[in-house]
């Protein structure tokens, strides 16, 4: 990781940041989101939030939300990516002797930077709405989502330069999300569904993922909680970089 | 600047179960000196971009070797990608940026600083003709203009050795005779090599020293213009006739001094009103043809003299017509243009698996 890759990544990075910036309709929606989330569904847990083995719904959904954005957000990253295929953006990039890696982790650095900020406004606005979480277990959950976040991402970049088209790429994410949404317990605790279910989806790294940061943001994680969650988001990170590279260095991209 | 040895470059497409190798190019071997320019004719599909994509190190190849601008393009595409300068037929910036920025990005990626670029870019911006478009978006700007953005995006960096594809393709008439004229500067002005891709013949002619034909995969000539167009036998003479009788009189008498079939290219033949046929050295020999016309009493309408174009000499070489094997090389464009894809559905399947 030498000073000359940093600076390969900034400049994509910055790019990026210009293009998305120009374009706020997108910031604007991707700042409602949590906003919508927390205010609409929020309220529909409390009542039931005794059942779900929690004392505080805030402190049991905003977690769960937090990993839905990290995940969701990032899955689309790879649509822009398509268009700028198209233009020959890629193939201008390819062609200058920048690390292939560098192309990908500067678009990854936008992808991050946007979840940050709707992690921070989501968080605030927990707190607000009466989250009880320790600052130290908010910034741990935080940070795995960005671990979580930024793997989705690469894949999804890995994907776009796979497909090269919308119209394939998005069925692809489809199937791949369902399984994720519902083994993952994020929107309910996977404890509460029968023994088979419960044993099933343990076969999901999300799911570990989803119950670090939950267990962080409640104030109580274990040990064992917490490294399944951190070794998850740091595997999936790994492989998802390194697929997303591969795809930028391949003949074709 | 360039030395290749049997460049291959193999795709492999799927229809159904059947899967099919295809050899894009097949054994190119091309040699490039310091200050060239060199054009690479050829229809469309016959491997001239694959070529250029294995050049510029975009694209590993299959077999064979090259190097360009002093390094190896499989060992060390780093050096090779800082040594030159590549103008994409696709275009190279997002349409929804400005285009200094895409400019300056391009010319940071190569190591230098943001003040260099961006000296170098607004130099570079008016000697293309494109004062005052700094902040316009690509997609705000004409064909022409676009095209001569692309061309500053390759030269940000100030190459040895700069890859045109395609670089006309798709422009108006006026546009095109300007861009030609930017093209030729680039060594006039800066001293660099030029490789540039096209399958107009006019193109070819007009701004390269020297031209190489690829044909379905493999080089089937590389000289200068002038000397290509002499190994087509004869100039082309067309003769108009107005009387059906006295046209019999002129083919016997031009069938007697023109060169026979071969090649490819016909004899002496009767198309409505004009009688054509080669001949060597038409301006030495037309004297004699016409007197012995007169002498017969056939009255003439019209004299044509072709000299042979680069169109003759294609047709010379494969036994078919530029123009012909646009049309009817469609299965080869079809293979290359899907030979592009087969991997993506090999890994689409893989993904959904």
């Amino acid at each position: 990781m030498t000073a000359t890759f940093w600076r390969e990544s900034w400049i994509i990075c910055r790019r990026q940041l210009r293009t998305a910036l120009r374009n706020p309709a997108w910031v604007l929606i991707g700042i409602f989101q949590p906003i919508l989330y927390l205010f609409l569904f929020g309220p529909l847990l409390k009542p039931l939030v005794a059942q779900l083995g929690a004392t505080n719904a805030y402190t049991f959904f905003v977690p769960g939300m937090l990993v839905q954005l990290g995940i969701f957000g990032a899955f689309f990253a790879g649509f822009s990516l398509i268009g700028e295929w198209r233009e020959g953006v890629i193939e201008a990039e390819r062609v200058t002797p920048a690390s292939r890696t560098a192309l990908l982790v500067g678009r990854l650095g936008r992808d991050l930077l946007q979840l940050l900020v709707q992690a921070l406004i989501l968080v605030g606005l927990g707190w607000v709405l009466g989250m009880q979480a320790p600052l130290s277990g908010a910034v741990l959950g935080v940070l795995l989502t960005l671990a979580i976040g930024g793997a989705c991402a690469a894949a999804s970049n890995a994907l776009a330069l796979t497909t090269k088209s919308e119209d394939v790429m998005a069925p692809v994410v489809n199937v791949v999300m369902m399984p994720v949404l519902l083994l993952s317990g994020i929107l309910l605790p996977m404890t509460i569904g029968p023994p088979w279910l419960v044993e099933f989806s343990k076969f999901m790294p999300v799911r570990h993922i989803v119950d670090a940061v939950r267990s962080a943001f409640a104030g109580h994680a274990s040990l064992d909680t917490m490294f399944w969650g951190s070794a998850w988001a740091a595997l999936l990170l790994l492989a998802a970089v390194w697929w997303g590279t591969a795809t930028f260095r391949k003949e074709n991209a | 600047m360039i030395h290749a040895r049997g460049l291959v470059q193999t795709f492999h497409t799927r229809q159904g179960k059947k899967k099919t190798e295809v050899r894009a190019v097949d054994g190119v071997d091309l040699d490039v000196a310091e200050g060239e320019v060199v054009g690479f004719l050829g229809p469309n599909g016959a491997g001239k971009t694959t070529t250029l994509r294995m050049l510029t190190t975009l694209i590993t190849p299959t077999a064979g070797t090259a190097t360009v601008a002093g390094h190896d393009i499989v060992r060390e595409p780093v050096e090779v990608r800082k040594r030159i300068g590549y103008v994409s037929q696709s275009g190279s910036t997002f349409s929804s940026a400005r285009a200094g920025e895409e400019v300056m990005d391009h010319g940071m990626l190569y190591g230098r600083t943001q003040a260099q670029v961006e000296k170098r870019g607004k130099e570079l911006f008016a000697e293309l003709q494109l004062d005052g478009l700094w902040e316009r978006m690509p997609k705000n700007m004409s064909g022409g203009q676009k095209r001569r953005l692309d061309i500053v995006m390759g030269l940000i960096h100030d190459p040895t050795l700069v890859f045109l594809d395609e670089p006309t393709t798709g422009l108006d008439p006026q546009a095109r005779a300007n861009l030609w004229t930017h093209i030729a500067d680039l060594r006039t002005r800066r001293g660099a090599t030029v490789f540039i891709t096209t399958h107009y013949l006019d193109e070819a002619d007009a701004l390269s020293d020297r031209i190489v034909i690829i044909d379905r995969g493999r080089i089937v000539a590389a000289d200068t213009s002038e000397n290509l167009k002499a190994q087509v036998s004869g100039d082309l003479v067309s003769l108009e006739v107005a009387d059906p009788a006295a046209r019999t009189t002129v083919a016997e008498k031009l069938g007697s001094i023109a060169e026979p079939p071969r090649h490819g290219l016909p004899g002496v033949e009767i198309d409505g009103v004009h009688v054509r046929g080669r001949i060597q050295r038409a301006g030495r020999a037309l004297p004699g043809l016409l007197s012995s016309l007169h002498d017969a009493g056939v009255v003439l309408d019209a004299i044509e003299v072709h000299r042979p174009t680069l169109d003759d000499v294609f047709l010379t070489l494969t036994g078919r017509s530029l123009r012909d094997a646009e049309g009817g090389g469609e299965d080869g464009e079809a293979a290359a243009q899907t030979g592009a894809h087969p991997t993506t559905t090999d890994d689409m399947t893989g993904a959904l698996r």
